[in-house]
């Protein structure tokens, strides 16, 4: 089908401030969305949920995260897996300590703790920008592991560290399969995309835009910088810290601080480099191209007999490549790609 | 509507103002007033302190000394937020729109004040939020019509030729609805039919909507056409002050800035 928007007039602002205003985008993310909720569930395999679908749509959610803070509201944050890390953790207290806490809440809860310490450690934000920024926010990362690696109340006195994450039960049902488990993290990851997209289109995700391209003009029409700022961190972290209890319910099986370390928090922010800075769709790409690049590369050095200690390096070196090519390229990502192939599209084949 | 064009009373007055950045004085001891529904224009030559006198005026810097009496209420100095939130609205002299977002969203921002949904409201996009956003559509589009920039409504603004993009900053800052708008060299750097288009824009803003428009400009023609009258700066004091006429005929102001002629 071709792909443009001829004949789809507007005639209220109603219809043209649609989540999705042109009519193929609708038909497509149907398309997705039951690719995702009814095809793949009754076709893909095991290792298919718990390697590729359910680790990609996790990172999705905390690369939205991460893209919030920095792609929209233009605050460079290098503690990403911290965040997750209170998210998973406080979900995990939140569950051993009371009694017949329900799983979903308490996922809410460990995002509320994860969004108040996204607040602590965004006030540095309100003085700095750039690169000092980052480098504030590289302790919380260190700050946040090590503190849940030397408290034992974090870790419920658990010798090793390492804890088994509670079973997850919704309403009498199990989730126990990759299967199921891959099903929940596609609902939660869809509701809290379109809240996302939402977000970014109304008034707040402005905000966050206007502080980011032009702080004193944004202060002159009346945004309140402090609040703008901190606001972003918040639900930023909350996405990071929703994310992160994914990523140890749903993924790893285990709580432990190490998986939330600072390989974490970059591989995040090159999901976001490469997707997309500034765009929720970008967050999906970029964090499908990242999940998918080592599996592929094992295929590659499998099919062509190198030996397997290649893989991991291999992995280090194309990844390395594409942040700079990307940089230099399409400092907009995979999501601009795409646009501009829409852009493309809209006119072809008669480009005049 | 066309009433609006009557010289209230005064509306913004400052008193005494001076202002330093460490020993360089940028201001000093400036008073002047602004009657509601005026056009008032500051002029001076280069580095006078006119962009830093409405820094003052809608708090984006804070005076060392003096007074800012804004709608009754006198104030040692204007805070930003509250400057917005009493209806001061202004544009700059390098433009300072969003130039990652569309012309649309850029003259959305420019509503912020009168949406009252909370982000969770808008996450859902649902009730009150939905409501607010359609509504405040609607007033963008009579502003994009006022101003003429339908064809462009959904272009990034980075896009956008120099003059459109000035004509964009005046739109956010109508947006808002303001009492009063100050506008810091909105025809610099244009050529004489832009000039034309955005002089009819500022006289249409103050005869439609009454605002009272305190205004910063080097061509000469334009301000003494269009203002009611003029304050002279010129190495940051106040060298005349008055109509068009008498501006131009003081000697101290063709000394300083005008030249004679």
């Amino acid at each position: 089908m071709i792909y443009r928007e001829a004949g789809q007039f507007k005639t209220s602002y109603v219809t043209d401030a649609q989540i999705f205003p042109i009519a193929q985008d609708r038909i497509g993310i149907a398309l997705m969305l039951l690719v995702a909720f009814v095809v793949i569930p009754r076709t893909a395999t095991p290792y298919f949920f718990s390697a590729i679908m359910t680790p990609f749509l996790i990172y999705a959610l905390a690369t939205i995260g991460l893209n919030i803070l920095t792609g929209y509201a233009g605050q460079l944050s290098l503690g990403t897996a911290a965040f997750m890390a209170v998210g998973a953790f406080a979900s995990y207290n939140f569950m051993a300590r009371i009694d017949g806490m329900p799983v979903l809440l308490a996922f809410i809860l460990g995002g509320i703790c994860a969004a108040l310490v996204g607040i602590v450690f965004g006030l540095p934000s309100l003085r700095i920008r750039g690169f000092y920024l980052a480098a504030s926010t590289l302790a919380t990362q260190f700050f946040v592991v090590w503190c849940l690696t030397k408290v034992p109340w974090f870790t419920n006195n658990s010798a090793s560290g390492v804890i088994t994450a509670q079973q997850i039960e919704i309403l009498g049902y199990r989730f126990d399969t990759p299967q199921s488990k891959y099903l929940l993290v596609l609902v939660i990851v869809t509701v809290m995309a379109l809240m996302a997209k939402n977000l970014v289109r109304s008034t707040t995700g402005r905000a966050w835009m206007a502080i980011r391209d032009m702080d004193v003009a944004a202060e002159v029409i009346g945004f309140r910088i402090v609040h703008t700022k901190l606001t972003a961190f918040a639900i930023s972290s909350f996405y990071c810290g929703v994310a992160g209890a994914l990523y140890a319910y749903c993924y790893l099986g285990t709580v432990e601080p190490e998986a939330y370390n600072l390989d974490v928090s970059f591989r995040i922010l090159f999901m976001v480099l490469i997707g997309g800075v500034g765009s929720i769709l970008g967050s999906f790409l970029g964090a499908g191209f990242i999940v998918l690049i080592p599996i592929a590369l094992s295929y590659l050095v499998h099919f062509t007999g190198l030996s397997n200690s290649v893989t991991s390096n291999l992995e280090l070196m194309v990844f390395g490549a594409l942040i700079i090519f990307f940089l230099i390229v399409e400092p907009h990502g995979l999501a601009r790609l795409w646009q501009i192939g829409k852009e493309k599209l809209r006119l072809w084949p008669f480009p005049h | 509507m066309s009433t609006a064009r009557r010289i209230g009373d005064v509306i913004l007055k400052v008193d005494h103002i001076s202002l330093s950045f460490g020993g360089v004085k940028a201001l000093t001891d400036i008073s002047f007033d602004v009657r509601e529904h005026e056009i008032r224009a500051i002029i001076g030559p280069n580095g006078a302190g006119k962009s830093s006198m409405l820094n003052v005026i809608n708090g984006v810097y804070t005076p060392q000394q003096g007074s800012i009496t804004f709608r009754g209420r006198e104030r040692r100095d204007m805070d930003t937020y509250e400057a917005a939130a009493h209806g001061i609205a202004r544009t700059f002299q390098n433009i300072a729109l969003f130039s990652g977002m569309s012309v649309l969203d850029n003259i959305m921002t420019g509503r912020n004040l009168k949406i009252k949904s909370n982000f969770l409201e808008q996450a859902i996009w649902f009730g009150r939020a939905r409501r607010e956003e359609i509504e405040n559509r609607r007033v963008v589009e009579e502003i994009i019509d006022f101003l003429q920039l339908q064809h462009v409504r959904k272009t990034p603004v980075a896009r956008l030729p120099y003059g459109i993009k000035k004509r964009v900053e005046l739109a956010r800052a109508l947006a808002a609805e303001p009492s009063m708008l100050l506008l810091d060299e909105p025809m610099a750097g244009m050529n004489v039919e832009e000039k034309q288009d955005m002089c009819r824009f500022v006289l249409d803003t103050n005869d439609q909507f009454g605002t009272t428009i305190v205004l910063i400009e080097h061509d000469m023609g334009v301000v003494m056409d269009i203002s009611d009258r003029v304050v002279v700066l010129d190495y940051g004091k106040k060298i005349g002050d008055g109509t068009p006429e008498q501006v131009r005929s003081d000697p101290e102001v063709i000394k300083a800035y005008l030249g004679a002629h």
